[in-house]
């Protein structure tokens, strides 16, 4: 006889396959260059709850390109393992055809090339349409926004989010969590939390001052769908005032505090919650250990680390759906909740192709008016691109080259540090660049950019530092990101090795010599998490740049060496 | 080149913070010492303490632990990487509540944090943690 436990396993295991063969449906109609929008939305309605899941937005109100990293190198358990593999061998372990549309949503290669026959990606009026669809299949569908979505443009600067705000209101989410939304700072964020119509969540979200949970952010909310309790759980950016400037929010605490997640899901479990949703911003690699540590959580919707994955991770019972970021795709996961337990799931990641879905017209003409006050500085042209322009990578990206060059040519450095980001959208080859383009890549509320010295041996240990921020073999250690990117300075990375023995060779590029530990090197970077840094804007200098070199000529970057890959 | 005094408050104190960081926990040895010392080379237990601690400090001035040992008479803290490696020593009386307590504890650099409980029973248990003390500051 076939137990409880089994038939769970059974039933979770065929829907996986049904999951699977939902994303190969649109991959294989691409090939055929026969995509449509009802294609893109085509869902057989399963179970009797629906999530939408969107995440890591960044600001992003229009299409955007964006290329996806070609090195995600995972470590410890990790190695080898989604999302750590990228290009080809992702196209493998998925079946995607090269050329396809779901080769140019999902992986790097050949990326000029089909962005030219596919499109731009995202937009929040096209992002519109793919929710109302699903609305109209199941309308009591939860709509769930991860966060990082009140940063990243610059509308959304120099309206301290408020753009991101007012279009985001009229898609109607019913719970958030947050990141990068308190580097707006903790008074902004608490003014605008006051007035959401929608629940901010975040049971790792404490007063610092006596490390209790704040009123403002409470840690789940609690719906009914359909006669089925649901509960979800906000989990904020464990490492906000680590990775960000905790000055700005210093009376907020975060942390994992996986301790109290597990407390939470046993309160919603007694309270009825028959499904319990963690709406999460920690990461893939995190979210997979905190599902193997955390029991009961049937769902955790993942974000940070702009994953993008046609199906979703299993550990034990709890399915972990990621969702990629800047607007690209959306997720719509249909659960099957009977007798307070997931029965089986079905999952689709959609992408959101901008000239195959149809423009929520309301929605269009509201992100106009976010944008109208600012066209003119926005749309400047400053230069031209004759290369792609991406960020994504562990190690560099031709975005952070080119940043990397404006620091040391714009603050007369030797060395440039610029941080290891995941946001920014990509520019194809022949584009213009516009003051818009630069403000994707650099916009924040603490671009000052810095000039110092530094020692060789300080510079070695924040390489080091940073590299076990991303390649510690405990997730709970990472902080998602990649690693800082260096202009002007060379090195070598053994991914074997633990802090303190990752990074030699050290090399000043302009010399080819050894970087001495005892000599002080002219730093430029920017983002520090300092209070009180000063310098100019890193747009500015950026912008400078550009103007100066008129095309922007891309290189290959061969200045550092990676070992144990 | 020329620094204005604002920046070289902002360099000056990076590099405090940053030379704080980066070597290895070099005071195992001390705090073992110390452990054995106190427990007599007895057996030590573990399960039976929780210790919480963050994964990574957000603040290494100031680092919150909660400890607690159902059934402890006393229980003592260590930082294996601070140069003075005892943190604190609490005792617990037969009306004592509970048997634990949250505090906040300077760290000076990633190290492990150490729990010793002695029991009602005289048998010792001990906890660890790792926690990391970083410059961080390049978030995705």
């Amino acid at each position: 006889m076939i137990s409880r436990r089994d038939f769970l396993q059974v039933s979770m295991a065929a829907t996986a396959i049904v999951g699977a063969s939902g994303f190969g449906n649109w991959c294989r109609l691409a090939a055929q260059q026969s995509l449509s929008q009802d294609q893109l939305v085509q869902f057989d309605t399963f179970g009797n709850v629906s999530l939408i899941h969107i995440t890591d937005i960044h600001g992003q109100l229009n299409p955007i390109y964006f290329r996806e990293p070609s090195v995600n190198i995972g470590v410890g358990d990790n190695r080898g393992a989604v999302p750590h593999i990228t290009g080809a061998d992702f196209r493998k372990a998925y079946g995607i055809a090269d050329g396809s549309s779901s080769h140019y949503a999902l992986t790097s290669g050949d990326f000029s090339a089909l962005a030219q026959g596919y499109g731009r990606v995202g937009g929040l009026d096209n992002v519109a349409t793919v929710i109302k669809a699903i609305r109209a299949d199941r309308p009591e569908a939860i709509l769930l926004d991860g966060g990082d979505t009140w940063h990243g443009s610059y509308t959304c600067l120099k309206t301290a989010g408020q753009d991101m705000v007012n279009v985001m209101n009229v898609l109607k989410p019913d719970a958030m969590t947050f990141h990068w939304e308190f580097t707006l700072g903790s008074d902004r964020v608490n003014e605008i939390v006051r007035n959401l119509p929608f629940a901010a969540l975040g049971q790792n979200i404490f007063d610092a001052e006596w490390d209790e949970p704040s009123d403002l952010f409470p840690p789940y909310k609690m719906f009914e769908r359909g006669g089925t309790k649901i509960a979800v759980i906000g989990q904020a950016f464990p490492y906000l005032p680590i990775a960000n400037p905790g000055w700005m929010f210093s009376e907020y605490s975060f942390g994992i505090r996986d301790e109290n997640m597990a407390a939470m899901v046993q309160e919603v479990r007694l309270a009825g919650a028959e499904c319990v949703v963690v709406l999460s911003h920690n990461g893939f690699d995190v979210d997979k250990k905190m599902a193997s540590l955390v029991p009961g959580i049937d769902v955790i919707l993942s974000g940070h680390t702009h994953d993008a994955l046609p199906e979703p991770g299993l550990i034990n019972e709890t399915i972990i759906v990621p969702s990629g970021s800047n607007g690209k795709f959306v997720s719509r996961v249909d659960l099957d909740i009977r007798n307070g337990r997931m029965m089986g799931y079905r999952t689709k990641l959609i992408p959101i192709f901008s000239d195959v879905i149809d423009s929520d017209k309301d929605v269009a003409a509201l992100i106009s008016e976010q944008r109208a006050p600012y066209a003119t500085e926005m749309s400047e042209v400053i230069g031209q691109t004759d290369g792609l322009l991406y960020r994504r990578g562990n190690f560099n990206g031709t975005w952070d080259d080119l940043i990397c060059d404006a620091l040391l040519s714009e603050r007369d450095a030797e060395i440039a540090l610029s941080p290891g980001v995941r946001w920014g959208p990509s520019l194809i080859p022949g584009q213009d660049i516009t003051r818009e383009d630069i403000f994707g890549v650099t916009s924040m509320t603490y671009g000052q950019a810095y000039r110092s010295e530094m020692s060789g041996k300080l510079l070695h240990e924040i390489l080091e530092d940073v590299a076990d921020n991303i390649f510690n073999p405990n997730p709970y250690y990472q902080q998602g990101g990649d690693m800082v990117r260096t202009g002007g300075l060379g090195y070598s990375i053994d991914l074997t090795q633990s802090q303190g023995a990752r990074i030699s060779d050290l090399t000043l590029l302009k010399t080819g010599e050894r970087i001495d530990p005892d000599k002080s090197y002219m730093v430029a970077g920017w983002a520090s998490i300092m209070e009180g840094t000063e310098g100019p804007q890193i747009w500015d200098i950026v912008e400078n740049h550009i103007r100066k070199l008129g095309t922007v000529r891309v290189l290959e970057n061969n200045s550092i060496k990676v070992f144990g890959a | 080149m020329a620094l204005n005094r604002r920046e070289m408050i902002w360099i000056s104190s990076g590099t405090v913070v940053w030379t704080a960081l980066g070597s290895i926990p070099s005071f195992a040895s001390k705090a073992s010492d110390l452990i054995n010392e106190l427990t007599s080379g007895a057996k030590l237990g573990e399960g039976l303490i929780d210790l919480i601690a963050p994964e990574i400090a957000e603040n290494g001035n100031a680092v919150p632990l909660d400890v607690s040992a159902e059934g402890a008479e006393q229980i003592m803290l260590f930082g294996e990487g601070n140069p003075e490696p005892i943190i604190a020593t609490y005792n617990f009386g037969p009306l004592s509540p509970s048997r634990g307590v949250s505090t906040r504890v300077r760290l000076a650099q990633t190290q492990d944090v150490i729990a010793l409980a002695k029991m009602g029973d005289s048998s010792w248990q001990i906890a660890r943690t790792t926690v990391k003390v970083t410059i961080g500051g390049c978030g995705g």
